[in-house]
């Protein structure tokens, strides 16, 4: 039983001959980086929303911003891919069904890739961000009340600045999060790290060096960002507070 | 909107759906479910233990296993447990392993990383003296584990142990990079033979979004029925 190692593979010409095979992974995970932050956004902005209106004192709010929740987390994540990448343009009006359809590569997997990203991720968000209001005393929100502050305001300047200090470390795990998801956006054709690991496999039949290269590239991404979110993290930790390293949370 | 949709489909497939596809879905989650606990207890211990070599193999295990991509181990997995298989019964050739197998394997040791950390802060919140009062009454380290500390971790963790097999659960559905027919597999294939795409994954984020919603129902039912009161 002998495997033929061959790790000059990675300087030899890739099969799209773009140039080396190490170059081909690289744009990989330049692809896997995109659709992280642009999904990224998304996930920010929609999770924050949801997460505050679940702290708010309207009761329908709360329902609402719950069952948004539920809905995301419930369905796999792969699934939630297909449902947007196969139902949703015919589910749509014909018009924009067909302008979806004929949205050229690499678009037409890069686009419903971000958004499924975005809005699972957003999700997860709502929950850290309801998680850290819900963290503040009572009495915060209630000083806000008692200066006269509206609750718009009362969020502005009172509770969300220190909210999202608290919660930085998860929403880190969440964007660590987010890029190791996006390889699920190989089903629907986006050649990103993983899927460009898997296409070198399959021309060249070096299986493990080509999973070796996307192995140590996702552990160096990983090393880097978590680096630079301990150094955020201890910038803008709230001073007087014990370091938040949080319950211990289910993930993946 | 729904017009010129076939939900008779789903009729007719669901036989097939349930009995093949969430079958081995099930199957696979429960299996990688108690092996990767006890797995994942195995690796804690080790983390935490004393020997410098056994917790920083334990650590490194861990951390390699949470900074890739599910896709990406199952592909690891698929192509490096044949070469495994051969090596250690020192066969000529890498071995034929099934589908069911390859994939309990790499869900079990994915999974071990993840309950891993979660079994690892049960046994930090339990007291030191817990395990002191155990030594003083003369148990050894793997008496005071068994009976004293592992015991109380597992209830305390176990809200947050079964949310993970929830997305163990979901976390199945990617085995469909290798084409292996679980309850996403199965309908995959009926939808794509039939023409039936939109039919079929609505019909199967209906499904899981049920199961999974039902069982973080029993989840939280279950951790504030064990809940110490005035705690948290």
């Amino acid at each position: 039983m002998k495997y033929n190692w061959n790790w000059g593979i990675f300087w030899q010409p890739a099969a799209d001959g773009s140039g080396t095979w190490l170059h081909y992974l690289l744009v990989g995970v330049v692809w896997t980086l995109t659709t992280a932050l642009a999904a990224w956004v998304i996930a920010l902005a929609i999770g924050s929303l949801v997460g505050v209106v679940r702290t708010t004192p309207s009761r329908w709010a709360i329902r609402l911003g719950n069952a948004y929740v539920e809905l995301f987390r419930n369905i796999p994540l792969l699934v939630q891919m297909f449902l947007w990448f196969f139902v949703l343009p015919e589910v749509v009006p014909q018009g924009v069904g067909e302008w979806i359809k004929q949205m050229p590569p690499p678009w037409s997997a890069f686009i419903p890739a971000v958004l499924c990203l975005g809005f699972y991720t957003s999700a997860r968000v709502a929950e850290q961000v309801r998680a850290g209001i819900q963290s503040l005393p009572r009495g915060q929100g209630m000083a806000g009340t008692a200066m006269g502050l509206t609750l718009p305001q009362s969020y502005r300047y009172v509770l969300l600045p220190q909210a999202y200090r608290i919660i930085m470390p998860p929403l880190t795990s969440e964007f660590l999060n987010i890029i190791k998801n996006s390889s699920v956006a190989l089903t629907i054709g986006l050649l990103e790290l993983t899927a460009r690991a898997r296409a070198m496999q399959e021309f060249t039949f070096q299986v493990f060096e080509a999973f070796t290269g996307a192995t140590v590239i996702y552990i160096l991404v990983n090393i880097v960002i978590a680096f630079g979110m301990r150094w955020l993290e201890k910038r803008i930790a709230v001073p007087g507070l014990i370091a938040a390293g949080g319950a211990p949370q289910a993930g993946h | 909107m729904f017009t010129g949709f076939d939900f008779d489909v789903i009729q007719r497939s669901a036989g097939y759906l349930f009995r093949e596809g969430m079958t081995f879905t099930v199957t696979l989650t429960v299996m990688a479910m108690t092996t990767g606990i006890v797995l994942g207890t195995l690796l804690a211990m080790m983390r935490l233990s004393s020997f410098r070599v056994l917790a920083m193999l334990a650590g490194g295990y861990v951390n390699l296993m949470r900074s890739i991509p599910l896709v990406l181990v199952i592909f690891w997995f698929y192509f490096l447990v044949p070469w495994m298989g051969g090596w250690l019964i020192g066969a000529t050739e890498p071995i034929q392993v099934g589908a069911f197998m390859s994939s309990f394997i790499t869900f079990t040791l994915f999974e071990a990383a993840y309950y891993c950390e979660i079994m690892r802060a049960g046994i930090q919140s339990i007291p030191r003296g817990q395990v002191w009062a155990g030594y003083a009454l003369g148990l050894n380290y793997w008496q005071s584990m068994g009976h004293v500390v592992l015991p109380q971790a597992f209830r305390n963790m176990l809200p947050i142990l079964l949310t993970q097999t929830i997305i163990l659960f979901q976390d199945t559905s990617l085995v469909y990079v290798l084409s292996i027919t679980d309850f996403l597999g199965a309908a995959s294939k009926v939808a794509q033979r039939d023409g039936r795409l939109v039919e079929m994954y609505l019909f199967v984020a209906v499904v899981y979004f049920i199961i999974s919603y039902f069982l973080s129902y029993l989840v939280k039912r279950l951790q504030a029925r064990i809940a110490v009161p005035g705690k948290l």
